[in-house]
């Protein structure tokens, strides 16, 4: 079928060393669009170096990456995310000292093609009001518009920076850990809103909780110091003896 | 209640302008249009410092080398105060061009230091260059007639003149601060990578805040040169970078009126003090301390700290915001992992 063979991202021969030392050895990966995507390994196997590298935050000393089969190799970090590939981040992030609300403007703003005008009136901004309106309801954080990201739990944090990134409307999204640090209820919760986003989008992440990558992985890749180890379902990957023996060791025998 | 938030402001305001009119009879107009020279000063500074999160320390080269320049046009080519002024301030802005391209890229005490040496070399030029005299400076700069026409000889006349320019500039700074461009700024001072991964350049914001910044700071520097009608090496050295910084940090940054409070005392305290000869510093030094160990927020930040805490309930959490001294609330970039 051709649909199986649509990536959206591409790596080919990524690397990345830090002063020699190789974080990231000649990865190939393919995510299919529509699909979720994880990226999984043991502390310190290149996952989050992978990210910043797709992403642009990172140069790669050597390999290709492209964007729906373009080059992007050489773009700034900025450029790819107006391309339609947006990140968030490890930590949680959010603009701590702005109000939920305008967390959400600062987003939709960028489509506007006015963020450089120091000469107008912020007023301009309210048309957005509405629609960030819809996007902080649709993550349940309608009672906290007025109030400043910084004094929102941890939880409610994770749900604001999805809805920001959801208001770019974005192609792709990269989930570096979306729940870390969360309880329980916030990882249902935060699971079902991924799933609900991903629909017509295609997601890339990281994430150590294996019970979230089961559910709602369609392809799950396993790194092993800075190489691709094994691909596959979940079931596939769970099943490899690679794998079993490289990182999950006894908990799945 | 918004409402009457808002009434309140426009009250404030008027009683504001008021103020500074009548101000001049009460008060030697020259010593008043010193202030509002620095206060627009501090005010361009703190649209960095504030809005930003860039602690430069390198903001006398604007200040100063716009005086001599500005003195430059009015005294020797013969221009009126009008040309002078927007002479300042594009030799600002033009300095600001160059200094933000070297050192937007750098993070904060690297980008302070790289800010310090350049202005350090700004510096050098002023003491060397032959249209600077030197040690002397630009003295008996005249004050000719505004557009030609008006004549500003007066101190009185000059006060006005000053506020006028002071109003324009703390008016630019005003709508830049709350413009779709300033909602960007602040949300790189937040959090850096996430505006970028958001897709803006924030090297793009951030050196467009500097040069504004930077063109505002000349706008001040050349219009104190009418004032004093001399142009120094007073206005250009390192520690007039360091004042500007006091004055910000002392009043308040990230607020309008901080700056322009921080200003007021901090020159008020040098002219005050003057008898005291060099204890003025040790004063100065001082009040800084002091300022910086108890008012984290400066005085219009814990003024106003005061005044949001009373009128919301008692419980509300305190926002755990602190403007610290040196260093901007610098993001961390993402590590390889």
């Amino acid at each position: 079928m051709a649909m199986n063979d649509d990536y959206v991202i591409e790596t080919r021969d990524m690397s990345k060393s830090f002063r020699g030392f190789m974080a990231v050895t000649g990865v190939n990966l393919r995510v299919r669009r529509n699909t979720i995507h994880a990226l999984i390994g043991p502390n310190g196997a290149g996952k989050t170096t992978c990210f910043n590298l797709i992403t642009k935050f990172l140069q790669p000393s050597s390999g290709q990456i492209l964007l729906n089969g373009r080059d992007v190799t050489r773009l700034k970090p900025a450029q790819v995310a107006r391309r339609g590939m947006v990140r968030s981040f490890q930590i949680s992030s959010v603009f701590p000292h702005l109000t939920v609300l305008e967390n959400l403007r600062v987003a939709l703003q960028r489509k506007m093609n006015n963020s450089f005008h120091f000469w107008r009136s912020d007023r301009c901004l309210d048309q957005l009001n509405d629609r960030a309106r819809e996007l902080i309801a649709d993550v349940g954080l309608a009672e906290f518009e007025g109030a400043l990201a910084a004094e929102l739990p941890y939880g409610r944090k994770r749900g604001l920076e999805l809805a920001t990134t959801m208001a770019l409307e974005p192609e792709v999204m990269l989930l570096d850990e979306p729940m870390a640090g969360m309880g329980t209820e916030d990882i249902q919760r935060t699971a079902e809103l991924i799933r609900r986003v991903a629909q017509g989008r295609t997601v890339l992440m990281v994430e150590h909780n294996i019970n979230v990558v089961a559910d709602l992985s369609d392809t799950i890749t396993v790194l092993q110091r800075g190489e691709i180890l094994a691909e596959g379902s979940y079931a596939e990957i769970s099943s490899n003896r690679d794998v079993i023996t490289a990182y999950m060791g006894s908990e799945h025998e | 209640m918004m409402g009457s938030v808002k009434m309140h402001k426009g009250l404030w305001l008027v009683l504001g302008l008021v103020a500074l009119a009548v101000a001049p009879l009460v008060v030697y107009p020259v010593f008043l249009a010193k202030v509002l020279c620095f206060a627009l000063f501090a005010a361009a500074f703190n649209l960095l410092l504030g809005y930003v999160g860039l602690l430069s320390f390198g903001h006398a080269a604007f200040f100063g080398f716009a005086a001599y320049c500005g003195a430059h046009v009015t005294k020797v080519w013969g221009f009126g105060p009008e040309v002078a002024i927007l002479t300042g301030t594009a030799v600002g802005a033009g300095l600001g061009l160059v200094f933000g391209a070297i050192a937007i890229r750098r993070q904060g005490i690297y980008f302070a230091m790289v800010t310090l040496a350049l202005a350090q070399m700004v510096y050098f030029v002023a003491l060397q260059a032959p249209f600077t005299h030197g040690e002397d400076g630009i003295q008996g700069v005249p004050r000719r007639p505004l557009f030609g026409l008006i004549d500003i000889g007066s101190n009185i006349a000059i006060y006005y003149f000053v506020l006028a320019v002071f109003l324009i500039g703390v008016f630019i700074i005003y709508r830049t601060v709350h413009s779709p461009f300033g909602q960007i700024l602040k949300s790189i001072r937040e959090n850096e990578p996430r505006a970028i991964s958001l897709g803006y350049d924030t090297d793009r914001y951030k050196l467009i805040a500097f040069v504004l910044s930077a063109g505002l700071s000349g706008l001040a520097g050349s219009t104190k040169v009418l004032v004093f009608q001399l142009a120094s090496l007073t206005d250009v050295q390192w520690q007039m970078s360091g004042e500007v910084v006091l004055m910000t940090i002392l009043g308040g940054m990230g607020t309008m009126l901080g700056p322009i409070v921080g200003a007021a005392v901090v020159v008020s305290m040098q002219n005050y003090l003057a008898q005291v000869g060099s204890m003025t510093t040790i004063v100065q030094g001082a009040i800084f301390v002091v300022c910086v160990l108890l008012f984290r927020r400066g005085i219009v930040g814990e003024l106003a700290a005061f005044l949001r805490s009373r009128r919301k309930t008692p419980a509300e959490p305190e926002s755990s915001y602190q403007q610290a001294g040196a260093a901007a609330p610098a993001p961390e970039r993402p590590r390889g992992g």
